[in-house]
């Protein structure tokens, strides 16, 4: 018919090249946003109860030792002077806390999330590299804590690591007077990816993981180099300290709490059983001069994590929401529907 | 040779040219120095690639303010990402608009090396014959022999042609579309003969310096003896056209390569800024206000911050003060929230608009198969102004109408010619429709096809800019032409079959039949009447061609038939009393040459086969101005060459005479096959037609000679001797002929008729006054009829006159400088004191759909303005027919001469408007009243002091009709509206003369119809009739509109949405500059994972089908009032995108705060949430979902997952401090993870569900019903669209005023009878 050179310029009769291709056209009408919205509201709330009763399951034991107040326990620790200062924080429970009972540190107004903080570490030396321990350029992100005033490489470097929390606690339950200590598990708090795969000690030099360490020195606020973190457990020292890594994990937000220990050996794997408790706190790390506050916490976690009510409450308002609505629309569109039969 | 002196002052602003083998040192110098003839249109080479398309992106604002950005983020002091990080944005997109840059150079590389490749014969010195070379190594002073049908490869100067006239005609499609065949001619004084010896030829050529004009050329040739001639644009060939119809020619190159007309003309497409991107502008410029402010924000709240901080353990020890460390967050702060600016919105614009285009080309609506045309869009960034569009300018003829001029009526001598059976053959041909045309267009087409390959040479600069489509489009454009060319658009068969009037065809018949000598007044008549004829014939610059012969070969020998001179006696018996003094003055001479002619010529006609050695003669005019006119034999034709034609031409003109004697129409028919008449315009074409139709038959054309047969004669020669053509300032065009019967010096003129009756005015007998006012009634009659109407008129001039005359003439032909203004002074000089013969009525009809068109765009809301030259009368009835107006319309006349008049009645009319609204039931902008204006009238209103109430009452009009107006009137006038009421202006035509206008208005739109292709060369948009129109604008306007509004609203709220995250994140880490969002993915968020979706929604998405915005083109409305994107919609969106930024941060904020959640661990619900929102959100605002919309968002969501999740699997010591390893596979791990996401999308989305649902239900808009209607079934649809058209009728009805005829002033007493009469008819 049509001979090849006449239609050259003939568009293709697609359905693409036409635009007809076959579309949903989604017009958000009442029709279709009325039950969206009850089927979404309905569950929503139904998820809401859930994670609300999940959240009051959740037991939580929170205690401020920051010393702030004249009458707490370990106000006598405030004091600059007082070095290696000790001090006792008791508290009861009047039930069976149900394990595994998880012990938190918490600060607040602590910004782990300042930026130049973040950045404060050097990737390389913490993967082990000791090629990184000594030869730093003084602007790396580490400064000002590359090096000491003796113009010694600080290994770890960087403000982070520097500021590793390092009070400490014993956990003694009080039997007739008698304080019996629980035993707290160390193992495996930080994330299994930073022990295992982002985190290297360097390896050692004759066996020995001090020697791969010579001629760095120790951060300024640490009380023993590296390799010593831990001197019961020689797994547990270096870069691969458990509490280390929790630490360098930095927090999102200004108040928050880490990982210390977990309760899950003994008599207490069960959960810790109603009675007198004693904390015992080896107080060193200051927060008075930010205004900051320090608190342990015990807590049990859910399949959600620990307490929060906040997101069943949330989804129990925005399911509530989306009833209401699809009510409001349902008599909207009554309304409108009927009026237009009466234009039709 | 001329002196080292000369050559040196002149080679200052003049370009000196010799033949390249020249001894003369310095003009070889200098000609070296001229442009080689090797075109390279690429922008960059191998090595200039890099470097130079980084400065020429760099030239653009949006990427120097990334590259800006780039180098803060290398000062330390303030860095807030890696620096390697914070290039990738801006490296990104340079490198994919480098790759778009150099896949068009390439393209263009590619056609270059075709064009510099071809090869043609140019002369050797050494070898002394022609040898092949490329064209890139043509220079200038080469002379370059061409062959019938070759691509002229350089700007030449015609020295020898083997047309034994010295003429060449060349085809200039490639160059300006035109379809006609271009006579060029040999320098004069030139040797002619056989053999052109270029050893011999040793003149040289002074000529101006390389220009764009092409339609100018001035210099002159001196000869060895320095002999001067003058040379103009007639002797120019110009590179890239063809030859045609000669079969050598030979010429020196005098500007090569870029310097050529063709090159210099090639300017790359149009770059228009759109009205959505004005405002898009506007908008980003408030976006950086926001992001100054958010940053002003951090810094201030930093500085507090670190004030209120007593060296804690987590703070770097520092001693910068707390101000100077905000200064510094104020800069870190720009980096974090850079993507606050839509980075990839300039480029993802681009792509949606080539994406648009692409539809728009592809769509088959807008495709004609009778041309094998689509749409070609040529500009490519304004697709969405076509959405926008409030007034529409149109030309009328070639526009509205067909262009397509067919003879209807004329009236000679005052006497009128109905032509009733004329008119009856034409309304069969209007039934047969085009089928015919259509057939014989596409039958030519083929052949056609070869010659075009060279189009690329004028079009291959024109993909300067982003696309690709440019290239093809213009390819597109070539074929256009060429095929546009062969039918021959104005001589199909159809045409010639004008039936000759039976009265007329009587008195004319009288001439070449009987001896009787008719009575005086009747004689005068007659003589009138052939006058009118032969002007029709011969005043025109109609080319002759015939299918069997080579186009425009003049047939040698003009045979005045035996009655020749017979007739001749009678003829000048008959004009005796009117032209006393002349007769008596050249009796003598022309008498006794006849006599020798006659003898002469009646042996050759007599005896066609005798051989072809007959003695041959033309009658030629003089080349030097004599005293006496000296009519000599010259120029002996060779016979190799004449031969072959010879006993063709005999046999045509055998078979005319045969024709001329007998008048059957058959016979008519027959021979139109045989002879083919390409005008440069329709009517002139129509016109030639029509005599042949009498009997006066055009058989060829030279440029000095025009070759007739008039009734009665054998085929006669006229010499020709001058051809001032048609000019827009002059309306008019004239030839000065030596009248073949009475000898004496001729000026037929033909041209609008209100400029003939003027100048036909100093009429001193009551006869010529009584013609003239006749002629005046019948053209009013014509024109009220939608008629054409073009006057015709001649002028005796005596022989000094005439002498005087070519004095000055030549002299203005000859001056380099003015030589415009001065030959336009000569020809007004000459066309004085005319004696009208009569006047013709053409017929144009109206294209297909044109009423039904235009109603559409009216209901849209678009007000449509007709511009047009034509009279008063045929516009308004043209604009009946084409119901622009009503029968019930108020027409409102301003026909002013002077200034003060025209205020006066500007404001009358404003009165008599606010009376007609008062009258009126309801106050609509719809009035119904339309204005008519002609062309001196707008030339007051157009005054600075008259504007504003032109205006005031244009708006008060449904439209605008402007009669007699100029092409600089079209353009002030688009100026006018478009400058002062701030509207979008669409401007359509087709000819040249509507050029400025498409040029002035904010989308220009050209048809590419018969008057040549500068107008879709000067347009944005290119259709092939006016029909398409209706679905470009209506349809593929909304779309574009709305797609590419709701696109850049879309990316406004993505980024606003996505930095505000960051941003709320600053008030919980101090505001310093941390993200809690691993950089890789802060910066891919939005140029990777979700750029695709609203590129994709830019193109595909449909809020309304084609078919539903046709038949309700209300909804193009919502367009014209940028619905789809006000400053409130804007700032809806942004409000928008800050809840939902609020909501998509602080429920993750809520839900793990006091938990032990680690930074980038915080961010991973955050920012999954957030593409979630993002994307759902784009689903919300889609209109249609097709699988590839699916497929997309799906994708996107994917690639999204699939990138972080692999980056935290396998970045162990990447991209520190934000190393994500473990961190998104532990966050999805972990239900809470999903509960958040759930949570968050739901709650952040709901506020915009819940508007849209309430306004879809409450109040939807007409787009929004228009959807719902849709769905409906087809018969539901039909129904409601019946009802949904009632509504807006009884809403139009209510404000309409009662009919009734205001108006009309006095001069146009007439008008108010005709617009009655249109109106009974339409009604």
């Amino acid at each position: 018919m049509k001979n090849e050179g006449k239609s050259a310029q003939r568009p293709d009769n697609t359905a693409f090249t036409q635009q007809r291709l076959p579309a949903w056209q989604p017009i958000l009408s009442a029709g279709i946003v009325i039950p969206g919205f009850l089927i979404i509201g309905l569950a929503f709330i139904g998820i809401g109860i859930g994670l609300f009763l999940t959240s009051q399951t959740i037991q939580v034991q929170e205690m401020d030792y920051t010393g702030v107040e004249k009458d707490s326990p370990c106000f006598r620790c405030t004091i600059p002077s007082n070095l290696n200062c000790t001090c006792e924080v008791t508290f009861s429970l009047s039930t069976l806390f149900t394990g595994p009972v998880f012990f938190y540190y918490g600060l607040s107004n602590y910004y782990q999330n300042f930026r130049r903080y973040g950045v404060s570490k050097d990737y390389n030396q913490l993967t082990g590299d000791t090629r990184y321990f000594k030869s730093r350029s003084p602007e790396e992100d580490c400064s000002p804590y590359s090096y000491d005033s003796n113009n010694n490489p600080i290994v770890p470097c960087g403000a982070i690591a520097n500021s590793i929390f390092n009070d400490t606690f014993e956990l003694y339950q009080i039997i007739n007077g008698t304080k019996k200590q629980v035993p707290l598990d160390g193992r495996g708090i930080s994330w299994w990816t930073d022990y295992n795969i982002k985190y290297r000690n360097p390896s050692p030099v004759n066996g020995s993981l001090a020697k791969a360490f010579d001629g760095t020195v120790k951060p300024i606020n640490w009380p023993r180099p590296a390799y010593e973190l831990d001197l019961t457990d020689p797994n547990n020292n270096g870069f691969l300290n458990q509490d280390f890594l929790v630490w360098m994990r930095r927090a999102a937000l200004p108040q928050f709490r880490k990982l210390y220990r977990r309760i899950t050996d003994g008599d207490y794997a069960a959960g810790l059983p109603a009675g007198n408790y004693s904390l015992t706190v080896h107080y060193n790390y200051p927060v008075l001069s930010f205004d900051g506050r320090k608190k342990v916490v015990f807590s049990n976690v859910s399949w959600m994590g620990g307490k929060n009510n906040f997101l069943g409450l949330a989804y129990l308002v925005v399911g509530s929401l989306c009833v209401v609505m699809s009510v409001v629309m349902l008599v909207v569109y009554a309304k409108f529907k009927f009026s237009d039969d009466d234009d039709a | 040779l001329i002196t080292r002196h000369s050559t040196l002052y002149l080679a200052k602003n003049r370009r000196v040219v010799m033949p390249s083998w020249t001894e003369h040192e310095e003009i070889k110098e200098l000609q070296k120095s001229y442009s080689r003839n090797k075109v390279r249109t690429t922008k960059y080479t191998f090595l200039s690639f890099i470097p130079k398309n980084l400065f020429e992106q760099l030239h653009r604002f949006a990427n120097l303010y990334f590259i800006f950005l780039a180098a803060l983020n290398f000062v330390p002091i303030v860095n807030a990402f890696q620096p390697e990080i914070s290039i990738i944005p801006i490296v990104f997109v340079m490198s994919i608009t480098a790759v778009k840059d150099l896949w068009e150079d390439q393209r263009r590389r590619k056609s270059d090396q075709k064009v510099n490749n071809r090869l043609c014969d140019v002369y050797d010195r050494k070898q002394k014959r022609y040898v092949e070379r490329r064209w890139a190594e043509v220079c200038v002073g080469d002379l370059v022999r061409l062959c019938c049908n070759e691509i002229i490869p350089a700007d030449m100067v015609l020295l020898h042609s083997s047309d034994p006239n010295g003429v060449c005609h060349i085809e200039t499609a490639n160059l300006d579309g035109e379809t006609n065949l271009k006579q060029r001619q040999v320098v004069r004084d030139l040797p002619q003969g056989s053999e052109f010896v270029p050893e011999n030829y040793s003149s040289h050529i002074e000529c101006e310096n390389p220009n764009n004009d092409l339609r100018r050329f001035r210099g002159f040739m001196e000869h060895p003896g320095k002999v001067r001639v003058g040379l103009h644009s007639e002797n120019l060939l110009l590179r890239s056209c063809t030859v045609r119809n000669t079969e050598t020619v030979i010429g020196i190159v005098v500007y090569a390569g870029h310097e050529t007309k063709a090159m210099q003309n090639n300017s790359g497409p149009r770059y228009k800024r759109s009205k959505l991107e004005r405002r898009l502008n506007m908008d980003v410029l408030w976006c950086v206000i926001l992001l100054l402010l958010m940053c002003l924000i951090a810094a201030v709240g930093h500085g507090f911050w670190l004030s209120g901080l007593q060296n804690p353990i987590y703070m770097i020890p520092d001693d910068t003060h707390p101000a100077l460390a905000a200064f510094y967050m104020f800069w870190t702060m720009i980096i974090v929230l850079q993507v606050l600016i839509p980075i990839s919105l300039y480029v993802s614009i681009e792509i949606v608009k080539l994406g648009q285009i692409y539809f728009i080309q592809n769509d088959l609506d807008l495709y004609n198969p009778v041309l094998d045309t689509g749409v070609q869009c040529r500009a490519l960034n304004i697709t969405e102004d076509l959405g926008q569009i409030q007034f529409l300018f149109s030309d009328k003829t070639g526009t509205l109408t067909e262009n397509r001029m067919l003879f209807r009526r004329c009236t000679v001598a005052g006497t009128e010619y109905p032509h009733h059976e004329n008119a009856i053959s034409l309304e069969q041909y209007e039934d047969q429709g085009c089928g015919d045309a259509d057939h014989s267009l596409t039958l030519r087409s083929r052949t056609s096809r070869k010659s075009l390959s060279c189009k690329s040479l004028s079009c291959n600069r024109s993909s300067v800019s982003l696309n690709t489509l440019t290239a093809e489009s213009d390819t597109h454009s070539v074929h256009d032409t060429l095929r546009r060319h062969t039918p021959g658009a104005f001589s199909g068969t159809m045409e010639c079959a004008v039936v000759p009037d039976p009265q007329l065809q009587a008195k004319l018949n009288t001439l070449s039949s009987a001896m009787r000598s008719p009575p005086r007044q009747q004689a005068a008549e007659i003589s009138h009447i052939l006058d009118f004829f032969l002007a029709l014939t011969v005043c025109n610059t109609v080319v002759v061609s015939s299918p069997t012969q080579p186009r425009h070969v003049m047939p040698v020998v003009r045979t005045p038939l035996r009655s020749l001179e017979e007739m001749k006696a009678m003829f000048q018996k008959l004009s005796l009393p009117r032209f006393p003094s002349s007769l008596s003055q050249n009796t003598d001479t022309p008498t006794s040459l006849t006599k020798k002619l006659f003898t002469r010529g009646r042996s050759a006609s007599y005896f066609p086969n005798n051989s072809p050695q007959t003695p041959i003669m033309t009658l030629q005019s003089p080349t030097t101005p004599s005293g006496t006119p000296s009519y000599t034999p010259s120029t002996p034709v060779t016979p190799a060459l004449s031969s072959g034609a010879w006993s063709e031409d005999v046999d045509d003109i055998q078979k005319a005479k045969v024709n001329s004697a007998d008048e059957s129409e058959s016979d008519d028919e027959d021979e139109a096959e045989e002879l083919l008449y390409e005008a440069e315009s329709p009517d002139e074409a129509a016109l030639v037609q029509a005599a042949k139709a009498y009997g006066c038959t055009l058989l060829g054309r030279s440029p000095e000679q025009v070759l007739v047969v008039v009734p009665g004669t054998g085929p006669l020669s006229i010499p020709l001797l001058h051809v001032l053509p048609f000019h827009s300032a002059r309306k008019r065009m004239s030839v000065v002929v030596r009248h073949p019967l009475t000898g004496e010096v001729v000026v037929y003129t033909k041209g609008a008729d209100n400029v003939i009756m003027e100048l036909a005015e100093a009429a001193e007998d009551g006869f010529s006054r009584e013609v003239m006012e006749r002629t005046q009634r019948n053209l009013d009659q014509y024109a009220r009829e939608g008629l054409r109407t073009l006057c015709v008129a001649k002028k005796v001039l005596e022989e000094q006159e005439y002498e005087a005359w070519l004095k000055r003439h030549e002299y203005a032909e000859t001056s380099i400088e003015n030589r415009e203004e001065l030959l336009l002074e000569s020809a007004e000089r000459l066309e004085t004191n005319l004696t009208l013969l009569g006047a013709t009525g053409i017929v144009d009809r109206l294209q297909e759909e044109v009423p039904e068109t235009i109603e559409a765009l009216q209901e849209a809301g678009i007000k449509v303005w007709v511009l047009t030259g034509d009279k008063q009368e045929t516009a308004i009835n043209i604009a009946f027919a084409c119901k622009l107006l009503r029968p019930t319309d108020h027409i409102l006349m301003a026909n002013c001469d002077s200034k003060e008049t025209c205020e006066a009645r500007l404001h009358e009319l404003q009165h008599e408007i606010r009376q007609v609204t008062k009258e009126g039931v309801s106050e609509d902008d719809s009035s119904d009243c339309v204005l008519v204006i002609d062309g001196r009238t707008l030339d007051y209103t157009l005054q600075k002091e008259l504007q504003g109430s032109f205006l005031e009452l244009t708006c008060c009009c449904r439209s605008v009709i402007c009669c007699r107006s100029t092409p600089l009137q079209k353009s002030q006038v688009v100026r006018l509206v478009r400058d002062k009421l701030k509207v979008m202006t669409l401007a359509i035509g087709d000819g040249a003369n509507d050029v400025s206008m498409i040029q002035m208005a904010d989308v220009g739109i050209g048809i590419s119809g018969q008057e040549g292709m500068q107008a879709v060369m000067s347009s944005d948009f290119a259709i092939s009739r006016f029909k398409f129109l209706r679905k470009l604008i209506l349809v593929h306007g909304h779309w574009c509109y709305t797609r590419l509004a709701n696109m850049i609203l879309y990316f406004f709220y993505k980024n606003v949405m996505y930095v505000n995250l960051l941003f709320w994140y600053q008030f919980f880490c101090g505001f310093s500059g941390s993200t809690m969002t691993n950089s890789w993915v802060l910066i891919f968020f939005n140029l990777l994972f979700t750029s695709v979706p609203p590129i994709i929604y830019g193109v595909l998405d449909k809020d309304v089908s084609g078919e539903t915005l046709l038949d309700l083109p209300d909804l193009y409305k919502s367009g014209q009032n940028s619905q789809a994107y006000l400053p409130s919609t804007f700032w809806m969106n942004i409000l928008d995108a800050f809840y939902q930024s609020l909501v998509c941060f602080f429920i993750p904020y809520f839900a793990y705060t006091g938990s032990d959640i680690g930074v980038f661990s915080f961010g991973s619900p955050i920012n999954g949430s957030a593409l979630l929102i993002i994307l759902l959100h784009q689903l919300i605002e889609s209109r249609t979902v097709t699988w590839i919309h699916t497929a997309i968002l799906l994708f996107s969501a994917l690639f999204y997952y699939a990138f972080v999740l692999l980056f935290s699997l396998t970045c162990v010591t990447c991209n520190s401090p934000t190393n994500p390893l473990g961190i998104e596979t532990k966050m999805m791990s972990d239900p809470l993870y999903y509960l958040v996401c759930g949570l968050t999308t739901v709650l952040a989305l709901l506020p915009r569900i819940l508007c849209r649902t309430f306004c879809n239900t409450i109040c939807p808009s007409d787009l929004v019903r228009a959807q719902k209607m849709e769905r409906l079934s087809a018969q539901d649809y039909s129904m409601s669209l019946r009802q949904w058209k009632e509504n807006k009728a009884a809403q139009r009805l209510s404000s309409r005023h009662v009919p009734q005829n205001l108006s009309v002033n006095a001069d146009m007493p007439h008008l108010t009878d005709c617009i009655a009469e249109a109106g009974a008819v339409l009604s």
